[in-house]
């Protein structure tokens, strides 16, 4: 009977160990070997720290790191306040079928592809596009104007992309906030502000943080995005990693780029776990 | 097992009924990675028809080629079709092709100079790796009527146009910059030092110039959108997309500025871990043939080096090349050398500063 039980739980285990070995740590590994060589002549290389030196060598590098950070951290709060009223409606307000209707209607952009998305953004911002056209037609502007290719396209983009990813978790914790603690409140002469503030925001606060960590790991990594809307002056990280591989064929100095955004997101995220006073297990348990 | 197994009986089949068993050569399936418009559909249906092979076409670019058969140490595709400056540095440095054997190759069907000029670009320790397919060139797609008056690529920045220009962040802007700027960067490919100098002042050239462009273009699609909405109505591509172009709307045209366009050969090579030499050698002598050669012409709208192929294009490209192309202006056409390993360095680190410029 334990021996059964016992070969259960490593069958159980051994598709979870697979995934994490095959797919995460050697890849990893390979990286970051990779990450450690540069190349000294044609097909030569040997072992150093050099592009980790270019990294912090070059402020452009750090510069394009610091101010993909700053957009996504920005995304991601401008996603939670869109997504907190939303969610609150969504869990609180609406009752039986407009609840699963209004909860459907969020899912429904992401039937179709992050590309498909993006160009449907494309064509309502660009200059023969129609918002343009529909602002000429109304006698507000004299010219076509053009609303693509700047930070603000992309940061609608970015906080398009991300909206289902912060209110499916706000929806689940909200919904488990008893109306009877809200009324309570209301009955001891909290105002709404208060009621909001003392009630609400703190039962939600595990919702919140495991909601903004994916919309901000997923707007530091979106490569799509940014590339399209941002046009001319939208550096993002992302976009360096695959121009070392792939237009540069410097894979070593795409390695050191892939493994410092690794280490400094996730150094973000834990500063932030620690500033807000929340942990992982809280969050995510 | 089961494919191989199938395609063979196909593969024989056909072979046998077309009495074609002279080829003796078992029928393999051909992993082709090349550009979109070099394989057309009805190309691959004749080849498979007359040999047996099957072709499995990959479309792609420069860089991802060489990213791709870098990856895998030049397996998973038999035949590439990288240009060919781009053979000899990333040959040297990562090994991905095997050499052409060319015995192999029917070279009366090649155009001579070009056969002889590709081999020579593509000579690593003595072996060649690339034999040439098909050739074209890069410089000014310009709404005639509203951008006339930009004759060259540094015109591009000109007040006239002003947000209204597009261009790629890519090599060859680089390069037709320094050439328009009275630089010859293809003469200082040997030095770094002098390379690095003519690339510094094509960033300050080009960071002055951002304010004037709308946006970088990516693809060829996003570019043809852009000029026939007419959102932009100068912009730095190649011959084909004017030509394309100028079919719907007469204004837009393939310009070859007065710095000289950019010529480039796309080639044909072999991966190092190439499985079915037999079928890339049969498909290369295949689309050489001049009618066969006209019918890619037709499909990407660009010359090929096959001998004679020129008599089957029609009459309306010939004219958009001619027109196009003076005399003068093909001798002034800068083929692209060899480019050494490690180059792209110094270009990438420009590139990323002109992006980030403000």
């Amino acid at each position: 009977m334990r021996n059964q039980a016992r070969l259960g739980f490593y069958l159980l285990l051994t598709p979870l160990l697979l995934w994490l070995i095959l797919l995460i740590v050697i890849p990893h590994i390979d990286m970051a070997l990779l990450s450690l060589r540069e190349r000294v002549g044609v097909g030569k290389y040997a072992t150093s720290m050099a592009n980790y030196g270019t990294f912090f060598g070059e402020p452009l590098y750090m510069w394009t790191f610091l101010r993909t950070a700053m957009m996504s951290v920005l995304a991601t709060l401008i996603t939670l306040i869109i997504a907190f009223p939303v969610s609150y409606y969504i869990a609180k307000m609406a009752r039986g079928r407009t609840q699963s209707a209004l909860f459907l209607l969020c899912l429904v952009p992401f039937w179709v592809s992050e590309l498909v998305r993006t160009f449907g953004w494309m064509i309502l911002l660009r200059e023969t596009g129609l918002f343009s056209t529909l602002l000429q037609w109304a006698g507000l502007v004299d010219g076509p104007v053009e609303m693509l290719y700047n930070d603000a396209a992309m940061m609608v983009g970015l906080v398009y992309t991300s909206m289902l990813f912060m209110v499916v978790p706000l929806v689940t914790t909200l919904e488990s906030l008893d109306d009877a603690v809200i009324e309570a409140g209301y009955d001891l002469g909290g105002s709404g502000f208060s009621v909001l503030r003392e009630i609400v925001i703190p039962h939600a606060m595990p919702g919140i943080v495991s909601g903004s960590i994916v919309v901000f790991m997923l707007s530091l990594g979106n490569y799509l995005t940014p590339t399209m809307l941002g046009g001319k002056d939208s550096l993002w990280f992302t976009e360096l990693i695959y121009s070392q591989f792939i237009v540069r064929f410097n894979w070593e100095l795409g390695a050191a780029f892939g493994f410092m955004l690794l280490i400094l997101s996730s150094v973000i995220v834990w500063g932030t776990l620690r500033l807000t006073g929340q942990t992982l297990e809280k969050t995510m348990g | 097992m089961k494919n191989s197994l199938m395609n063979g009986t196909v593969g024989t089949g056909v072979a046998l009924s077309l009495g074609l068993l002279a080829h003796g050569a078992a029928a393999e399936n051909l992993r082709l990675l090349t550009w979109g418009g070099y394989a057309p559909e009805n190309v691959i249906e004749m080849f498979e028809a007359e040999t047996g092979h099957t072709v499995e076409v990959t479309k792609s670019n420069n860089e991802e080629m060489i990213a791709k058969l870098r990856a895998t140490g030049g397996g998973g595709f038999d035949l590439a079709q990288p240009s060919q400056d781009r053979i000899a540095g990333p040959q040297a440095e990562f090994g991905i092709y095997k050499p052409i054997d060319l015995d192999r190759i029917d070279s009366a069907q090649f155009i001579g100079s070009m056969l002889a000029a590709t081999k020579a670009n593509t000579t690593v320790d003595g072996e060649v790796y690339g034999v040439p397919h098909v050739w074209g060139t890069s410089g000014l797609v310009l709404d005639t009527a509203k951008a006339g008056m930009v004759k060259d690529y540094t015109d591009l920045c000109g007040a006239d146009t002003a947000g209204k220009v597009s261009y790629r962040l890519k090599r060859p802007t680089l390069i037709g910059f320094a050439f328009s700027m009275g630089m010859d960067p293809f003469a200082a490919y040997g030095d770094p030092a002098a390379y690095t100098e003519i690339m510094e002042q094509v960033e300050a050239k080009l960071i002055e110039c951002k304010p004037n462009v709308k946006t970088y273009w990516g693809g060829g699609d996003e570019l043809m959108g852009l000029l026939r909405s007419g959102e932009v109505v100068a912009s730095m591509a190649w011959d084909t997309g004017g030509w394309k172009l100028n079919a719907d709307n007469a204004d837009i045209t393939f310009v070859a500025p007065a710095a000289g366009a950019l010529g480039w050969i796309d080639t044909f090579a072999l991966p190092a871990k190439g499985k079915a030499d037999d079928a890339a050698y049969d498909w290369i002598n295949f689309v050489m043939r001049p009618e066969v050669s006209a019918l890619i012409t037709e499909s990407s709208g660009q010359f090929t080096a096959s001998q004679g192929a020129d008599e089957f294009a029609s009459d309306e490209l010939k004219a958009r090349f001619q027109a196009s192309f003076p005399p003068e202006a093909i001798d002034n056409i800068k083929w692209y050398p060899p480019v050494p390993a490690g180059l792209e360095a110094i270009e990438g680190g420009v590139l990323d500063r002109v992006k980030a410029a403000n």
